[in-house]
């Protein structure tokens, strides 16, 4: 079992089975939110929430069923320096959009 | 200790470095495809922020077309999938098998290539350029960063179509590929960060 540690996604992992299933739920998870705004008849709130949530669960999919990144210890580094740079993400892009909102809203407000 | 068991300690040893230094291999790769993740967070922040900033200009409302992107997400996503129906053949050793997937890999990529290509070329022609506004700015940059990384993956692909062809799927042409499957994999995660912040917001 060598093979089972050499992998940053696992490749040991992948099935058929695995890759339909993560094709499939990406083709429905993508469909949701563009049918959404196509058809623009929900209200503007629960559409935002219905884009954010179908790309949130789809990129989870992905992760899972074509990255194979799972909690197992072979992943475990992976894992932790994925969360290190959502963690800095969240920062950066939320820190932006703060302070430049708040600009904006000192400066045309 | 006699030499017969040094022998085996020695190919033990040799075993252990080795599998050490394709492990290393794939870690040091997923560090670099973090640090990519942080530079398109920066490329998501600045277009979050010019969002808004028409200049007077054309809106997303008015230049995307949500059925062609749709179209572009389907290639990119079909891509993902029949990349990893060739890893399932590398797991099998069945080389001619990989490379018909890397192949059909290949062409969908290429697909979303020229239809974003293709997008941007009318873009200009209409005179909504990237000079044109912030906002415009924004979107070519973010969206000409990941088609760029595409093109790279693309170009990637195509050395090791050649790879496994003349080597077959020896262990470094495995590793590769592998690697390569996570380059592929995390430009599709970044693509539904993209239809959806660029595309869908900028429609709403």
């Amino acid at each position: 079992m060598a093979e089972a540690h050499n992998t940053i996604a696992g490749e040991h992992q992948g099935s058929l089975l695995g890759y339909s299933i993560g094709f499939v739920l990406s083709a429905i998870l993508t469909a949701i939110p563009f049918a959404l705004v196509i058809n623009g008849t929900a209200p503007r709130e629960a559409t935002l929430l219905g884009i954010f949530a179908a790309a949130v669960v789809q990129i989870l999919v992905h992760l899972h069923y074509f990255l194979h990144l799972d909690r197992s210890s072979a992943q475990r580094w992976n894992l932790m320096t994925l969360l290190f740079t959502l963690m800095v993400m969240t920062i950066f892009i939320g820190g932006s959009l703060w302070i430049m909102l708040d600009l904006h809203s000192r400066m045309m407000g | 200790m006699t030499p017969q068991v040094q022998a085996i300690d020695a190919a033990l040893l040799a075993a252990h470095e080795h599998h050490d230094a394709r492990d290393a291999q794939a870690f040091g790769f997923w560090l670099y495809i973090l640090s990519d993740l942080i530079l398109f967070s920066s490329l998501f922040a600045t277009f979050a922020v010019q969002m808004r900033s028409f200049a007077g200009g054309p809106t997303g409302k008015d230049l995307f077309d949500l059925r062609y992107v749709a179209v572009e997400t389907l290639l990119l996503l079909l891509s993902s999938a029949s990349y990893g129906l060739a890893m399932l053949a590398v797991q099998q050793g069945r080389s001619a098998r990989v490379m018909r997937w890397l192949g059909v890999t290949f062409l969908l990529g290429l697909g979303f290539i020229l239809m974003e290509v293709h997008e941007f070329y009318g873009l200009v022609l209409a005179g909504h350029g990237p000079d044109r506004s912030g906002f415009i700015s924004a979107y070519f940059t973010l969206v000409g960063t990941h088609g760029t990384h595409v093109t790279f993956g693309l170009i990637w692909m195509a050395a090791m179509l050649f790879q496994v062809g003349f080597k077959g799927l020896s262990k470094p042409v495995a590793g590769r590929l592998l690697r390569l499957s996570v380059f592929w994999h995390f430009l599709d995660i970044v693509w539904i960060g993209v239809f959806s912040v660029v595309y869908l917001l900028g429609v709403m």
